[in-house]
């Protein structure tokens, strides 16, 4: 990476001679994404249809999702089974799962028909499709942890996938204990933080324009950066940045 | 000017897509948006909730399976004896039955684990149990004087003799040889109904136990627990995979997974499952490289929903 | 309480099942894949409140 900055990316001071690893690290993240890039006030105008409410709509259910678990996991597993607050919570556990997969799966389908990929955006494609996976196994753990005939028959049915790929004697899904780490910590950390990249990966990249976007679009064609600008641009600063120096 | 053809390439390039958006904007609040989903999905989640609730099925004990299946349970405690249970041909992780595991070609992913929850159905089940009671049978002792060939024979036996009898019932079993089996069986079925079997197989004589191996692998080896099962449309031929009991949505993302086990090749095979898993073990990495797939990536393109997304924009360019 | 954990009996209704020929769908899950569908067709057909443009 080349020591030199181009002014008006969102860092405050000079960063021209940050030379420790801490002022690099400082250096590159600013320049990856800048504070307005991160939380934007503006976005393209082609960003004007529902299809893009449906990410927001998987975080939002997953943000319920971790509330209600955290209830129900302070109150241990015997709790839902005998309190009808418990069964209240539980079900809100269980329906904002299932709201969350209606809104990431046609998130899914929209991005496919948008092709999001687009332009340099193949890691946010991944890391969605990564999420999408994590979110699977972490809810059967969730199934597998119900402690009642449900489980039951679902572990009893699941051990022989497990076992004939030969991963069933480490993840044993007959073992309640093993269950809770993977279903109360380790995956949903995993969830989170893909999520999070995920998302990250979103604001670095900028929203993908649409299929048949070209330089002649009326959209484009009146906003040439420097012809129609106002000096102080109102737009994020990364528009005058010299193509190809963002990756 | 050109207007360059729609590239559905994931490279960075110097179209469009791949450049930062310089033309025009719209205000967008982002934190706003945020909060606005996580209230609507909050009042959804809620509203949801009050209306349909969820389903909270009581779990099978093994006193419950007695109690309700006597003959079914006793036919399954001589199996375990016999060592012909589905538990003990079932070969890694749980014992090393030979040519039992699921291959693709010669490739044994089951084996690999090697058998790291060593279960021995007879002991285990059974005779481990019987020995904790406060007067064990007196034909316990029958039974570990004698050799592994005896052994297997009375048991299995016994257990073809409960599969001729009229409706598996352990009184109308003709005579034969069956050494200490039927008493065994016998004291192992009063055990359970009075519930103490259900502790014993969970944890051992420990304190504490999360470990429900044991209980559920014999519990599966009997037909009471499965026809649950069966009756609730959870079995993997019936979809089972996806189902929740009741009306309650369950897995509906586990579709396809569920879907093959209806069709052939996998439907039949004896490694259904391993076929299973490695067919959506790669059609899952196809869905993440598939921006790299020619054709299936057209598709957007090929198809132009992406009009009625953009409608907007295209209609003002 | 552990007599209701531990209930033999079969206490929820077997469920709605629609199906054939070897398909078969539970209720609720052809109600949410019904859901999914359909929202899906909303995002592309309904218009989107117009924000405020900004040049
Ligand atoms: C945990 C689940 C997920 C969450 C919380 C999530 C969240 C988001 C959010 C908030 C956005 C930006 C706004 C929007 O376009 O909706 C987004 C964009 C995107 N998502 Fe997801 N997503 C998830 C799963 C997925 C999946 C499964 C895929 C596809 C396989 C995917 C692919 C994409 C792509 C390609 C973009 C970029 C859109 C663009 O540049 O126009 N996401 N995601």
């Amino acid at each position: 990476m080349t020591a030199q900055t181009t002014p008006g990316h969102g860092a405050p001071v000079d960063e021209t001679d940050a030379h420790t690893w801490t002022g690099r690290a400082r250096r590159w993240l600013l320049r990856k994404l800048p504070p307005d890039k991160l939380l934007p006030e503006d976005q393209p105008s082609f960003v004007a249809s529902w299809a893009y409410v449906f990410g927001m709509g998987a975080i939002g259910s997953l943000l319920w999702i971790i509330v209600s678990g955290i209830v129900l996991g302070l109150n241990g597993p015997q709790w839902y089974h005998v309190s009808s607050l418990g069964s209240f919570v539980n079900s809100t556990h269980l329906w904002s799962v299932e709201l969350f997969f209606i809104f990431m799966v046609v998130h899914l389908w929209l991005k496919f028909w948008m092709a999001a990929w687009r332009g340099g955006r193949l890691l946010t494609w991944i890391t969605g499709v990564i999420s999408f996976v994590v979110s699977i196994v972490a809810a059967f753990t969730g199934y597998l942890l119900q402690t009642n005939f449900d489980s039951q028959w679902i572990a009893f049915e699941a051990k022989d996938a497990l076992n004939a790929v030969g991963v069933g004697a480490w993840f044993n899904v007959a073992n309640v204990g093993q269950l809770f780490t993977w279903h109360v910590t380790l995956l949903p950390v995993a969830v989170g933080a893909v999520v999070v990249l995920h998302v990250l990966l979103v604001r670095v990249h900028g929203v993908a324009p649409p299929l048949e976007a070209a330089e002649s679009d009326a959209q484009l064609l009146h906003n040439r950066p420097g012809a129609t600008e106002p000096p102080e641009p109102a737009e994020p600063p990364e528009a005058t940045e010299p193509r190809g120096t963002v990756q | 000017m050109t207007r360059k053809s729609s590239s559905i390439s994931w490279r960075k390039t110097d179209d469009v897509a791949s450049r930062p958006w310089t033309g025009s904007v719209r205000e967008y609040d982002l934190i706003k948006e945020l909060i606005i989903g996580v209230v609507v999905v909050g009042l959804l989640v809620l509203g949801v909730s009050a209306i349909f609730g969820s389903p909270d099925e009581p779990s099978v004990s093994l006193k419950a399976w007695a109690t309700a299946a006597p003959a079914d349970f006793t036919a399954t405690a001589a199996k375990e004896l016999a060592g012909t249970s589905d538990t003990a041909g079932y070969g890694p992780p749980y014992n090393s039955t030979q040519d039992a595991t699921q291959k693709i070609g010669p490739v044994d992913l089951q084996s690999l684990s090697g058998i790291r929850l060593p279960v021995d159905t007879a002991n285990d089940f059974v005779i481990a149990p019987l020995a904790t009671l406060p007067s064990p049978p007196a034909d316990l002792a029958r039974w570990t004087a004698a050799t592994d060939q005896q052994r297997s024979a009375w048991a299995a036996t016994y257990s073809d003799a409960l599969a001729a009898a009229p409706d598996s019932d352990p009184a109308k079993v003709a005579d034969g040889d069956y050494g200490p089996v039927p008493a065994l069986t016998a004291a192992l079925l009063d055990m359970a109904r009075q519930g103490s079997l259900d502790g014993v197989l969970q944890s051992g004589g420990n304190f504490y136990n999360m470990d429900y191996t044991r209980s559920l692998l014999f519990l599966g080896d009997g037909g009471y627990f499965p026809d649950l099962a069966a009756s609730q449309h959870l079995s993997g031929d019936q979809w089972g995979v996806m189902n929740e009991t009741g009306d309650t949505p369950g897995q509906s993302w586990l579709w396809l997974f569920s879907l093959l086990y209806q069709i052939e090749p996998f439907k039949s095979a004896p490694n259904a499952d391993a076929l299973v898993v490695v067919t959506m073990l790669v059609l899952t990495a196809l869905l993440a490289l598939l921006p790299f797939i020619p054709g299936l990536r057209s598709l957007p393109r090929m198809i132009p929903l992406h009009r009625l997304i953009w409608k907007d924009y295209y209609r003002n360019r | 309480m552990a007599g209701c954990l531990v209930a033999g009996a079969v206490s929820v209704g077997a469920g709605t099942y629609f199906g054939w020929d070897g398909f078969t769908i539970q209720s609720g899950n052809l109600i949410v894949i019904v859901v999914m569908i359909i929202l899906f067709v909303l995002a592309l057909v309904l218009p989107f409140p117009g924000g405020k443009r900004r040049k």
